[in-house]
C-alpha cells in the first residue's frame, strides 16, 4: 500500500516535469497567460471593496472579516486548483478520444487525466490567491493563536477536498453528457465567486444545503465563526476536516462513469 | 490465444439533421438510431499470428479492436485473450498489450522523444534492464538514433509512427494493436514500418492485428485476413482466397465490398 | 451583404443545436440571479439609505443581465476564429471573395443572439413571478422598453465590435491567451458586470459611464429598471453610437493591417 502510494506520486512528479518542460518551450507566452491569470482575479476583491466603500457591513460581518472569509476559500478553490484542474480539459479527451489512451494503460486513470495536462499558467493564480490570503490574513483583526491557526489549515485541506471532488464530478459527467457541464460553474466558481461572503448571508435554506448536500459550510461558515470569535464551541476547528468525505461520494460517480463509458464506447 | 464468440454490440445515435428548422424542431424531439457496430462476429486468433482485419470505415474495426483492448465492453457474446476478460480484467490485460492509434498520439508533443518513452517507463513500470535492452533494440531496428532527442513537433509523419510504434512496444507486450499504421506516410517510412512490423512478428512471435486500407500491408504483411463489413464477419482466410485471377488486391477487395452490398 | 446573412444564418442554426447546453446554461444563470440578488438584499437590508438604486430596481438588473448574459459577456468569445488564427486556417478565408472583419462580426452576433434567445425567455418568465422582493419588474413605461430593445441592440454591437479587436489583436501577439485573459477580465468589470455602475463611487462612475465599456449591458438594463433620467438616457445612446462607429472603423483598421502582415509573412 505505501509502496504504492510512492510509486504513484513518483509518477505524478514525472508528469509534473514533463509537463513544465513543455510550457517553457513557449516561455513568453507562459508567462503572460500567467500574469493574466493573476491579474483576473482581482476583479472579485475590487467588486467586494467598493461595495465597502459604500456599506459599513453586510449581517454583522465587517469588511476585514469578509476579507479573510473570501480570501480563505479563494485559496481553498487555487489549492484544488493546481492539482485537480486537470480535469477542466476532460470534455476535449472524452470527445477526441484520447480518453482510450489512458484505458489502454495499467494505472490509475485519475492519475493519467490529471497528469495529461497541468494548467501551468494557473500559477499565476495560485499566487494571486497566496496574496489576498497574506493581505487578508494580515488585515483582520483576529487574535492568532495555534488552535485559530490549525482552524485555518483544517479549512483548507477540507476546502481543497470539497473542491476536488466538484472538479471529479464535473468530469464524472462527462461521460454521460459534453454539452449540459455548464451548470457545475455554480457549484466551482459560483461557490468561488459567492463564497466570498458568509454563507449566511444566503439564507437558512443555503446554509443547510452547504451543510449536508455539498459541504461548503464546513469549511466555509462554521470554522470562520471560530476563528471570528462568534462561536467558540471548540468542535468548530475540526468541522472542515469532516468535509473530506465528499470525496467518496464523487470517486462513486467517477467509477460509474468510466464502467459507462466501457459499455456504451462513446 | 485471442478468442471471439458470437459477440454483439450496438450503439444509439442521436439524429441530426441539417437545417435550420430540423435544428429548432430538435430542440424538443429528437430522434435515435441503433448501430449495429457489430453483429455475431467471432473468430481465434493464435499466439504469433499476423492478421489483417480489413474493412469499410464504420464496419466494425475499431469497435472489434476496442474491444480485445479492454476499453469496450460487449452487449453480448465472449471475449478471451490469453484466458483473461479484457474488459473486466482490463489493468492486468493492458499489461500485455500494446496499442497503436494511427490518427492519435501517445508521445508529449513539445518535448523530445526519449522523455516521452521515460514516462512511459514508469506508467509500465518496465524493470530497467528490459527497458534498455528494449530501447536499445527499438532504436536500432527502427533507426531512431537521430531522432530520439528532437521534440515530436518536429518530426515528420512517418518519424512520429516509428517512433509510436516503438513506444507501444518498450513494454514487450505479447499482442500488438496496430489500427491504420501506415496512414499517410510516405513510400520509403510504409516500407520500414511494415518490415519492422514482420521482423517484430518472427523474432519475439508478437501477436499482431492489424486494421488497414492499405492492400500493399495486407499484401507485404499478413498471411490471414479477416473482412469484415455492416457488423459481420464476410471472409476469414488468406490472400490467396480472396485473390481472383489477375485482379489487382484492390480491385479485389473493391469487388468484394460490392458483391456484399457495403461501401 | 446577403453572403453575410448566410453566415448569420449558419452559426445561428449551429447555436440552437445545442439543447442541453441551453438548459444548463438556464438552470447556471437562475442560481446565479439568486444569489446575487441575496447579496444585494443582505446589504440593503442594513443599509437601504446607502443604495443608489431601489431594490425592485436592482432585482431587475440582475435578472435581465442574466437573461442577456450571452449578449454581453465578453469571455464568451468564438474559440473557432482563436482557433482558424492559430492554426493557420485563416489563409483558406483571405482566399474567399469575403471580409474576413465582417465575416466574425456576423459570425459572433449570432452565436450570442442564438444563445440569448434559447436561455432568455424562460428566465424572464420566471423571475417575473418571484415574490416581490425578487421579482422582475415591468419595464417603467411602453416608451422606456422601445428605447430598451434599441439599447440592447447597441450594446450587442459594441460587445462584439469590441471582442472584434481582441480577435484581431491576436494576430499581432504571442500570447493570444493572455490578451484575451486580461480584456475580458478588465471589461467585466467596467461595464458593470461585477457590480453595477451606480454603485461605485461617484467620481469613478462618472469617468466609467464615458468609457465604450459602459456603453454595453450598462445603458440597457438601466433603462429597462428607469435607473436614468432622460437627459442621462439621451447622453448614454448617443455614446453607444458614437463607440460603435470608432470601434468598428478601428478594428476594421486593425484587420487590414492583420490581413497583409498574414500575406506577407505567411501567417
Amino acid at each position: 500500500m505505501f509502496y504504492k502510494l510512492k510509486d504513484a506520486v513518483r509518477l505524478y512528479g514525472h508528469y509534473l516535469s514533463i509537463n513544465v518542460r513543455s510550457a517553457m518551450q513557449y516561455k513568453t507566452s507562459f508567462f503572460l497567460t500567467a500574469l493574466g491569470q493573476f491579474l483576473v482575479s482581482f476583479n472579485v476583491f475590487l467588486g467586494i471593496y467598493f461595495m465597502f466603500r459604500r456599506f459599513s457591513g453586510i449581517q454583522g460581518f465587517t469588511y476585514s472579516e469578509v476579507l479573510l472569509c473570501f480570501s480563505v476559500v479563494l485559496l481553498e478553490f487555487s489549492l484544488a486548483e493546481m492539482f485537480a484542474r486537470g480535469f477542466d480539459l476532460f470534455p476535449s479527451m472524452v470527445r477526441t478520444g484520447s480518453f482510450d489512451q489512458v484505458l489502454v494503460r495499467p494505472r490509475n486513470e485519475i492519475l493519467q487525466v490529471l497528469g495529461s495536462k497541468f494548467e501551468l499558467t494557473r500559477i499565476g493564480r495560485m499566487l494571486q490567491a497566496v496574496v489576498m490570503f497574506a493581505y487578508g490574513v494580515s488585515h483582520s483583526s483576529v487574535d492568532w493563536n495555534f488552535a485559530k491557526i490549525m482552524t485555518v489549515i483544517f479549512m483548507l485541506i477540507g476546502g481543497c477536498a470539497v473542491f476536488s471532488g466538484l472538479f471529479l464530478i464535473y468530469a464524472a459527467l462527462c461521460f454521460f453528457t459534453l454539452e449540459g457541464l455548464e451548470f457545475m460553474n455554480v457549484l466551482t466558481d459560483g461557490a468561488r465567486e459567492y463564497g466570498k461572503y458568509p454563507l449566511s448571508v444566503y439564507g437558512k435554506k443555503m446554509l443547510l444545503v452547504t451543510t449536508f448536500l455539498i459541504p461548503y459550510a464546513l469549511v466555509q461558515y462554521y470554522p470562520l465563526l471560530y476563528i471570528l470569535d462568534k462561536d467558540s464551541r471548540p468542535f468548530l476547528i475540526f468541522v472542515p476536516l469532516l468535509a473530506v468525505w465528499f470525496l467518496v461520494p464523487s470517486y462513486a460517480l467517477w467509477r460509474f462513469g468510466v464502467r459507462h463509458y466501457q459499455s456504451s464506447g462513446s | 490465444m485471442i478468442t471471439m464468440e458470437h459477440v454483439c454490440k450496438s450503439y444509439k445515435i442521436a439524429k441530426r439533421n441539417a437545417g435550420f428548422g430540423e435544428a429548432f424542431k430538435a430542440l424538443f424531439h429528437r430522434e435515435y438510431e441503433v448501430i449495429h457496430a457489430l453483429s455475431d462476429v467471432s473468430f481465434t486468433i493464435h499466439d504469433g499470428e499476423m492478421v489483417g482485419y480489413i474493412g469499410p470505415n464504420g464496419a466494425g474495426k475499431s469497435s472489434t479492436i476496442k474491444i480485445l483492448s479492454g476499453i469496450l465492453t460487449p452487449d453480448s457474446g465472449t471475449v478471451t485473450v490469453d484466458g483473461r476478460i479484457p474488459y473486466k480484467d482490463r489493468m492486468r490485460h493492458v499489461k500485455e498489450i500494446g496499442v497503436v492509434f494511427g490518427q492519435r498520439s501517445q508521445l508529449w508533443w513539445d518535448v523530445p522523444v526519449i522523455d516521452s518513452f521515460e514516462l512511459l517507463r514508469d506508467i509500465y513500470a518496465i524493470p530497467k534492464e528490459t527497458y534498455h535492452n528494449n530501447l536499445e533494440e527499438l532504436t536500432e531496428l527502427l533507426n531512431l538514433k537521430e531522432l530520439l532527442r528532437s521534440p515530436v513537433r518536429q518530426l515528420s509523419l512517418g518519424q512520429r509512427m516509428r517512433c509510436e510504434i516503438a513506444a507501444s512496444l518498450l513494454h514487450s507486450p505479447k499482442i500488438l494493436f496496430l489500427d491504420e499504421p501506415t496512414i499517410g506516410l510516405d513510400a520509403v517510412s510504409k516500407i520500414a514500418v511494415r518490415e519492422f512490423i514482420q521482423k517484430q512478428n518472427e523474432v519475439h512471435k508478437t501477436t499482431v492485428i492489424l486494421t488497414t486500407h492499405d492492400m500493399q500491408d495486407i499484401e507485404a504483411l499478413s498471411k490471414r485476413i479477416i473482412l469484415i463489413g455492416k457488423g459481420r464477419i464476410l471472409l476469414d482466410g488468406t490472400l490467396e482466397d480472396i485473390k481472383r485471377g489477375d485482379a489487382g488486391i484492390d480491385e479485389t477487395v473493391a469487388e468484394l465490398y460490392r458483391a456484399y452490398d457495403i461501401e | 451583404m446577403k453572403k453575410y446573412l448566410s453566415f448569420f444564418r449558419l452559426s445561428f442554426t449551429m447555436g440552437l443545436q445545442y439543447r442541453a447546453a441551453a438548459l444548463a446554461g438556464i438552470v447556471t444563470q437562475f442560481a446565479w440571479g439568486f444569489l446575487e440578488i441575496l447579496v444585494f438584499q443582505a446589504f440593503y437590508e442594513a443599509e437601504p439609505e446607502m443604495f443608489p438604486m431601489t431594490m425592485s430596481a436592482t432585482a431587475s438588473y440582475v435578472w435581465m443581465q442574466q437573461a442577456f448574459l450571452a449578449l454581453f459577456a465578453t469571455w464568451m468569445m468564438e474559440n473557432d476564429i482563436f482557433d482558424t488564427i492559430a492554426s493557420g486556417n485563416i489563409s483558406y478565408s483571405l482566399c474567399r471573395p469575403i471580409r474576413i472583419y465582417h465575416m466574425w462580426f456576423s459570425q459572433s452576433t449570432a452565436t450570442r443572439v442564438s444563445r440569448a434567445v434559447l436561455r432568455c425567455f424562460p428566465i424572464l418568465i420566471v423571475a417575473a413571478f418571484l415574490p416581490k422582493n425578487y421579482r422582475m419588474a415591468k419595464p417603467a413605461s411602453a416608451g422606456h422598453f422601445g428605447l430598451f430593445v434599441i439599447t440592447l441592440i447597441l450594446g450587442l454591437l459594441v460587445t462584439v465590435a469590441f471582442s472584434m479587436l481582441v480577435y484581431v489583436l491576436t494576430f499581432f501577439t504571442i500570447s493570444p491567451q493572455g490578451v484575451r485573459i486580461v480584456f475580458t477580465s478588465m471589461v467585466e468589470f467596467f461595464a458593470g458586470a461585477i457590480i453595477p455602475l451606480p454603485f461605485f463611487p461617484a467620481n469613478w462612475q462618472r469617468v466609467l459611464e464615458l468609457l465604450p465599456f459602459a456603453s454595453m449591458q450598462n445603458v440597457a438594463l438601466r433603462i429597462y429598471s428607469g435607473s436614468m433620467t432622460v437627459t442621462e438616457m439621451q447622453k448614454a445612446v448617443a455614446l453607444q453610437i458614437v463607440w460603435l462607429v470608432a470601434l468598428t472603423a478601428f478594428g476594421n483598421l486593425l484587420c487590414r493591417l492583420a490581413e497583409k502582415k498574414v500575406t506577407i509573412q505567411g501567417g
